[in-house]
């Protein structure tokens, strides 16, 4: 049996290298940071790990309900697909950059969109 | 709903609302400042529930282990008992004014009698209280090893404690003080790191604590102070700090002023600008930055950008309580 995308990735020490790096990428990017602005950087780091560790395929206790809820607020304030396409990318580049092969990335992207019609509440 | 319990009453919360807020809506009497997790003041203790994460963020790690957390910053989802910490009686210690100078026309260096066995790192802060019981957080630019605390306090037009302090305190006079927290201070285990530290006006006060403390413990990678202010007067101690930089190697210090005509020496530039520009690759860096909240809050979103990772920035922002 192969082992599970999570620890194929190299579990929490992945979520850990990568954090840093795409938090950098989506505060520097203009189509998306005034989503991420106005709250403390340590909390939105901390929400940046459980969000990475979910599309890494990990343990997590989030619903689809939760994802909704989560993002509700977001959503008032414009959040659509061309945002939810931003941070995929943002996410495929921080993996590429850490040296991710494109087969597992390919997997993360795959359950990022699962989440994509709760995220953006439809 | 969400309910708090708290000395044999309950309490319900508002959808969103803090701990705190609750309890001060509902007329309980309560210790504060910020309220916004910086002051930590409000500290209280969990006696049965879970503190949130956030609300135990800057707390220390034996504060932790005692389930202390902070009611301003805690917008819990399950019931939670708490309790006033034990410490609080304490956590008042009563000393005395050692001397008073003036280190410009409007910043007090305040010195007070060490209690004994009171501990610190330099750049924590403690609340000073007036004769009225109203505390505000001070940040401590001593040493370890000197017998009187250092505090620098800028005269706030109206301020209740600061106005006090600038204009009553005297000589021989004895106040209350807390206990030092805040996690604004030099941890050793790394003396090659380079640091950038950046303050504006009284952020020097811990700055300079840190500072001293870094050189104490042979700290040997290159230390840059960044110290502003809008104006000239708002600057104070540039002659010793520049004293200190021509006779220490890896220190450099930088007075920056947001004006266009200063003096010889001073630099017409805002203090961040003249970091960030300076330096633009900080990964590895460690980065202090103390004073006034915004410059504080969006250096921070800076200097993460420009590399240094968010373990290792240190912040101090001087939230106002009123
Ligand atoms: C962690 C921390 C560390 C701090 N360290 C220091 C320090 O080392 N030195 C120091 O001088 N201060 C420091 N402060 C700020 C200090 O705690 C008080 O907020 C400040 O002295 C004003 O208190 P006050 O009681 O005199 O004024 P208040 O009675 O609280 O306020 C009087 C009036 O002035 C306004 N006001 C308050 N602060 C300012 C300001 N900065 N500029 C303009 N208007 C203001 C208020 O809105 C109010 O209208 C620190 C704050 C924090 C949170
Ligand atoms: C790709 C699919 C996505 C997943 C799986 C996801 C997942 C998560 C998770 C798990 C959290 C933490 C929730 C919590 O514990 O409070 C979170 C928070 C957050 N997400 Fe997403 N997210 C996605 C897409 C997006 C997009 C497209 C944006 C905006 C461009 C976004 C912006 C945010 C913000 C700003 C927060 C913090 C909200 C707050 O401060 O409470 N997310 N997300």
């Amino acid at each position: 049996m192969s082992n599970s995308l999570f620890e194929r990735l190299g579990g929490q020490d992945a979520v850990n290298a990568a954090v840093e790096l795409f938090y950098r990428k989506v505060l520097a990017d203009d189509r998306i940071n005034r989503f991420f602005q106005g709250v403390d950087m340590d909390r939105q780091a901390a929400k940046q790990k459980a969000f990475l560790t979910m599309a890494f395929g990990g343990p997590n206790n989030y619903s689809g309900e939760d994802m909704r809820k989560g993002h509700a607020h977001l959503v008032e304030q414009g959040l659509d697909d061309s945002h939810f396409d931003a941070v995929v990318e943002n996410l495929g580049s921080t993996l590429t950059e850490l040296g991710i092969p494109d087969d597992l990335i390919s997997e993360v992207v795959a359950i990022c969109e699962t989440t994509r019609d709760d995220v953006l509440c439809r | 709903m969400t309910k708090i319990h708290f000395e044999n009453q309950s309490y319900l919360l508002e959808p969103g609302e803090s701990v705190l807020d609750c309890l001060i809506r509902q007329g309980v009497a309560v210790e504060y400042g910020c309220k916004s997790g910086g002051c930590q003041s409000c500290k209280m203790k969990v006696v049965a529930g879970t503190p949130t994460e956030q609300s135990q963020t800057g707390l220390d790690d034996s504060a932790r282990e005692k389930n202390y957390f902070l009611p301003c910053i805690c917008v819990p989802e399950q019931d939670m008992k708490v309790a006033r910490p034990d410490a609080v009686s304490r956590d008042k210690l009563e000393t005395e004014v050692l001397a008073l100078d003036m280190l410009n026309h409007e910043v007090l260096r305040l010195r007070l009698q060490r209690p004994d066995n009171y501990d610190y790192f330099p750049g924590q802060f403690l609340n000073l209280y007036n004769p009225e019981g109203v505390g505000r957080a001070y940040s401590i630019a001593s040493q370890a090893e000197e017998s009187f605390l250092e505090l620098h306090i800028r005269h706030v037009p109206n301020g209740k404690v600061s106005g006090w302090a600038n204009t009553r305190l005297e000589t021989g006079d004895r106040v209350i003080i807390s206990s030092a927290a805040g996690d604004c201070f030099y941890v050793s285990g790394k003396p090659e790191q380079p640091l950038l530290m950046i303050g504006t006006g009284t952020g020097l006060a811990p700055l300079f604590g840190i500072l001293r403390d870094a050189l104490r413990q042979n700290h040997n990678g290159e230390i840059h102070l960044y110290h502003g202010s809008s104006v000239i007067e708002g600057l104070y101690m540039v002659d010793e700090m520049r004293a200190m930089a021509d006779r220490v190697e890896n220190f450099h210090y930088y007075p920056c002023v947001g004006q266009d005509s200063v003096p010889k020496g001073i630099f017409s530039v805002r203090e961040n600008q003249k970091a960030l520009a300076d330096w633009s690759d900080l990964s590895g860096w460690r980065v202090y930055l103390c004073g006034h909240e915004e410059m504080v809050i969006s250096t921070k979103e800076k200097t993460f950008l420009a590399g240094a990772s968010l373990s290792d920035i240190y912040s101090d922002p001087f939230v106002s309580a009123a």
